[in-house]
């Protein structure tokens, strides 16, 4: 190698650096992208390669059998959940960016759901839902307001918006923590001027914060409607789906790996893939007319 | 910026913040003092601290029952291979993709890009496939291909700090006849120590609080890791909320001790990946 030329070292550093990145990359990230596209159109079971090819009838299952496609009412409690804690997490943000006594402090505290372990925290929030001995009736009971006790998981009204917080009190820390960031690039001279003219709190809040973050607002927005349609873990380490908890991807899964059903699996896999490029690529889209 | 706030103003910033704090410390107090319970006295003493702070039984039970050891041993494991080859990759693809043109280079970043839109939940199936087409299926060597593979965001992060690297520095390393491969070991990649440093810790964040991949691709008791463990261990033992509070405890603080003593990188590596 030492007695290579630069141009010829360059050719054999690329292929050297880059063809292991490359398998991993095709072996896990494209190959299954498209594989998923072919089991779509089989029988598949799982299990050998005893797959027979029968066209779009997974796809008609899917778009015919109304129960599949309910339990997207499931995941909207978590997109209107992801909604509140966008919000929220301006708020917080914007409050944290000014002069404050110990807004640090606040910063750390309120991100720590974050870096906590998911599982961990969903079992933590089982034992503050219990409905007997759950330290949220407990709390409820103690202030006097014991008419607020609620079944938080038996409630079968109740217990998605449950499960929707736990998601918001992990993640929210996360959003505001990028809002800050965003926050902090804004020029300070802009809010100096604006204070110059005359403008109120709310004006410079109005005019000046929200345009500078306005991506990051889209961004987040995004990451909201995705998550909100990937979601997976919380319902599923809490209830296993029980309850009316069971999502699209809990619904997936359980064909895939519980009925043994891989077909009809990748094709809803391709389904709710094509629904979150559908979504991005709108966003995309509206982000280049505005941009222009 | 000297304005006066209206008093009220301020008094709904803190009450804000306040109450955020009440609700995010809540549940963690109850599991705290949870933790130090015995059976009886969590369901009697409702949110009262408990009797005893010296009482460990529960987490030694937790610890035995739960097989703790074994699962902290699996995830150690899985960390260090994973970690390793992530960054050797990671550096690997940002110094190819960052010091040199050629026809693949934009086709190879549109593939990541593109790849970072698929979400991940939803290849499993196919993934499997995969893993069990290389005989990885329950072994400790599945997760580990997983998490090994580089992504859009590491990448991105890598290339700013790359680009940040003066290329002079290459080009007196050449003039001493340094080989690239020389350049990359010995000038590259430890320059790009603070960019590695956040990624590390962001994924062993991330690898650590997994719980699907070891999940889907782990069955194997043997192999659980901490997720697999503190799950496989609420089950058969949902009465004891006391001893089940220990476990999420101990699982709680190692990525708490992380965060405390490490949070500017964390924070500097969570916004410079929303920011592209």
């Amino acid at each position: 190698m030492f007695n290579l030329s630069y141009n010829k070292q360059k050719y054999v550093i690329l292929a050297c650096f880059l063809t292991v990145p490359l398998i991993l990359l095709l072996m896990f990230s494209v190959y299954p992208a498209l594989a998923l596209f072919y089991f779509s159109l089989t029988d598949w079971d799982g299990l050998g390669f005893d797959m027979h090819w029968i066209g779009f009838a997974n796809y008609k299952d899917i778009f015919t059998r109304a129960d599949i496609f309910a339990v997207f009412r499931t995941n909207l409690y978590y997109f209107v959940g992801g909604l509140v804690q966008t919000a929220l997490a301006l708020w917080f943000a914007v409050i944290l960016s000014d002069r404050l006594r110990g807004r640090y402090f606040f910063q750390v505290m309120l991100f720590l759901p974050y870096v906590l372990h998911s599982v961990a925290t969903v079992i933590m929030f089982k034992n503050v839902y219990h409905a007997e001995y759950g330290s949220l009736n407990t709390l409820l009971g103690a202030l006097g307001l014991t008419a607020w006790k609620q079944m938080w998981l038996g409630n079968p009204h109740l217990v998605n918006f449950s499960l929707a917080f736990i998601s918001m009190w992990k993640y929210f820390g996360l959003s505001m923590v990028i809002f800050i960031g965003a926050l902090q690039s804004i020029p300070k001279d802009l809010y100096e001027a604006a204070r110059i003219d005359g403008a109120s709190g709310w004006q410079s809040f109005r005019f000046i914060t929200v345009p500078s973050v306005r991506r990051v607002i889209e961004l987040m927005l995004i990451l909201t409607l995705t998550g909100a349609l990937e979601a997976f873990d919380i319902p599923y380490v809490m209830m296993l789906g029980a309850n009316g908890t069971t999502t699209f991807v809990i619904q997936t899964v359980d064909m895939a790996f519980k009925f043994e059903n891989y077909g009809l699996a990748s094709a809803m896999a391709v389904v709710l893939l094509l629904i979150v490029l559908l979504v991005i690529g709108l966003q995309r889209k509206l982000l280049f007319r505005e941009g222009r | 910026m000297e304005r006066l706030e209206p008093w009220w103003l301020k008094a709904l910033k803190y009450a804000s913040l306040l109450l955020a704090l009440f609700v995010v410390l809540f549940p963690l107090y109850s599991v705290v003092i949870g933790a130090f319970k015995t059976q009886v006295e969590y369901y009697n003493s409702g949110l009262r601290l408990p009797e005893n702070f010296l009482n460990f039984d529960n987490f030694r039970k937790v610890f035995k029952v739960g097989r703790l050891a074994l699962a902290y041993k699996n995830i150690l494991i899985i960390l260090a291979v994973s970690l390793a080859g992530n960054v050797l990759i990671g550096t690997m693809v940002a110094y190819a993709l960052g010091r040199f043109e050629f026809k693949l280079r934009k086709p190879i970043m549109g593939l990541y890009l593109i790849v970072q839109v698929i979400p991940l939940v939803t290849t499993q199936v196919a993934t499997v496939s995969v893993i069990k087409a290389l005989d990885a299926y329950n072994t400790i060597y599945a997760p580990m291909l997983l998490y090994m593979g580089a992504d859009v965001l590491q990448i991105i992060i890598y290339l700013q700090f790359i680009q940040n690297i003066p290329k002079d520095l290459d080009e007196s390393a050449m003039i001493e006849g340094a080989s690239l491969f020389r350049i990359y070991r010995s000038v590259i990649f430890p320059l790009l120590g603070p960019a590695t440093a956040t990624l590390v810790i962001l994924k062993t964040i991330s690898i650590y609080n997994d719980f699907y991949v070891p999940y889907l691709y782990m069955p194997d008791r043997k192999l659980a890791v901490v997720s697999a463990a503190i799950y496989n261990f609420v089950g058969p033992n949902a009465a004891q909320l006391n001893v089940i509070s220990a476990g999420i405890l101990i699982i709680f603080i190692p990525t708490v001790i992380v965060f405390l003593l490490l949070q500017r990188f964390i924070f500097s590596g969570v916004t410079s990946g929303a920011v592209k």
